[in-house]
């Protein structure tokens, strides 16, 4: 019916997460039909991409810059680090516009059941970097899964041993519970207890 | 083919792209595999984390089929537990050990309802204990049951302390004297009777729990490894390592 070439873009459109053989048709003769606003600009990003982005060697995050532009502004706290566990997650925080502070991508989570050990995250660097003296804070921002809060159990473990007496680390989680615009009658019971744990006072 | 039990989720492994392969223990119809459409949606994503007790059906053209799950969630012991880490520790051991011994589809009454219970226990006190009995439990439904009602040797119901690594039988304290640095100390609480004056160990700190969980340890890592090939899961090493730390 098409080409090989046509056909292999098909093939390469189908592996994207969200794409079937059906929609990868779709986009890519959406995409032959329109060469100059939208193949060859595609076609541009995607080598510009290829070429130039790289994983942030101090967090781990994507960017053309080494160190990414994260890292490498002065205007943000160099005493807090936040610990999420994938790049998603660092552009969902930095999305918020809440945090400040520098980040630190850990490439995944402790799972027994996919055979993710201690060695398989980047932990040695954030070790590392929470060493330093002007380090004050640990924000352990992983999912409330089994996984995610054993990771962080894991983690705040090992900030713990690797303190000295001249620098002790505060080791912070993310509050679990209400979310905004949350209505009582329809959060899931595992959410209302944590919230009801975790009131404050008003 | 179509059944419905209730079950314990023990993992749930990502399957395309919204989909997970859920690994379930049920009641009646013992660890059971069963794909569950949607399960790493939003919604149903939590339904699914381990520890999680639900409602089960089961459908498949065949019986061979891997099947599909519909569940629905009746309680779940993650959210109660997450702030815990030994507790935590506990509740992934109990569903990584589960997913890696027991086998696929071959009823194990009692082995749920010890499970059932320890998530209970996992609630209160005495869970530490729990466990172990569970792991004991564990060894016996997969074909190494350690005998610890009378000594190996002499017959004796009483003074029983240590359990022979080649035998898996209690040995008693006078029988086992010579050997004593080749046998395996057996603590109190895992007698079938608690000996008068012993207390059952209700802190997860009490020096029986570690000896509880050296004795089981010993019989997973040298009989049951062996016969699945595979090695102990992270968890259960992770685990005592957890409850042998005091500060945390």
């Amino acid at each position: 019916m098409a080409g090989p070439e046509i056909e292999h873009l098909m093939q390469m459109l189908a592996r994207l997460p969200g794409l079937g053989p059906r929609s990868a048709r779709r986009a890519a003769l959406y995409l032959i039909k329109r060469r100059e606003s939208a193949l060859e600009p595609l076609a541009a990003a995607l080598a510009q991409v290829a070429e130039r982005v790289r994983p942030c060697p101090q967090c781990g995050n994507f960017d053309t810059a080494s160190p990414c532009s994260l890292c490498a502004d002065p205007r943000r706290d160099d005493g807090v680090i936040c610990v999420v566990e994938d790049v998603d997650d660092l552009w969902a925080l930095e999305r918020t516009r809440a945090f400040s502070g520098r980040y630190h991508v850990l490439g995944g989570l402790l799972s027994a059941l996919d055979g993710i050990g201690p060695e398989d995250l980047h932990l040695p660097r954030l070790l590392e970097r929470a060493g330093q003296p002007v380090v004050q804070e640990i924000i352990l921002a992983l999912p409330a899964t089994i996984e995610g809060q054993t990771t962080a159990h894991y983690i705040a473990d090992r900030l713990k041993a690797a303190e000295t007496p001249d620098h002790s680390l505060r080791v912070s989680g993310l509050a679990h519970g209400v979310p905004v615009g949350g209505e009582l009658d329809y959060l899931d019971d595992g959410t209302l207890s944590q919230a009801l744990r975790a009131r404050r006072p008003v | 083919m179509e059944w419905c039990d209730v079950g314990i989720v023990l993992s749930a492994r990502p399957h395309g792209e919204g989909g997970a392969i859920a690994s379930l223990l049920t009641a009646s119809h013992g660890r059971h595999a069963g794909l569950v459409p949607a399960g790493r949606s939003r919604s149903q994503r939590a339904t699914l984390e381990p520890g999680t007790l639900l409602t089960c059906r089961w459908g498949a053209r065949l019986e061979s089929h891997l099947g599909r799950f519909t569940c629905e969630p009746v309680e779940s012991s993650a959210s109660l537990l997450l702030g815990d880490p030994r507790r935590l520790s506990v509740l992934n051991a109990f569903c990584a050990l589960a997913d890696w011994a027991l086998p696929e589809r071959l009823p194990c009454p009692d082995l749920y309802d010890a499970s059932l219970a320890l998530l209970v226990a996992l609630q209160g006190e005495g869970w530490a204990a729990a466990y172990v009995h569970w792991e004991m439990l564990l060894l016996a439904e997969t074909g190494f049951p350690l005998d610890v009602s009378a000594c190996a040797a002499t017959g004796r119901q009483d003074e029983l302390v240590w359990v022979s690594p080649r035998s898996g039988r209690a040995v008693c304290r006078e029988a086992g004297q010579p050997y004593a640095d080749r046998l395996l100390p057996l603590p109190a609480f895992l007698l079938p009777e608690l000996p008068a004056g012993m207390e059952w160990p209700e802190q997860w700190d009490h020096p029986d729990i570690c000896t509880g969980l050296a004795l089981t340890g010993y019989f997973l890592q040298h009989h049951l490894q062996v016969t699945i090939g595979k090695p102990l899961p992270w968890a259960r090493g992770h685990l005592v390592s957890r409850l042998q730390t005091v500060d945390r």
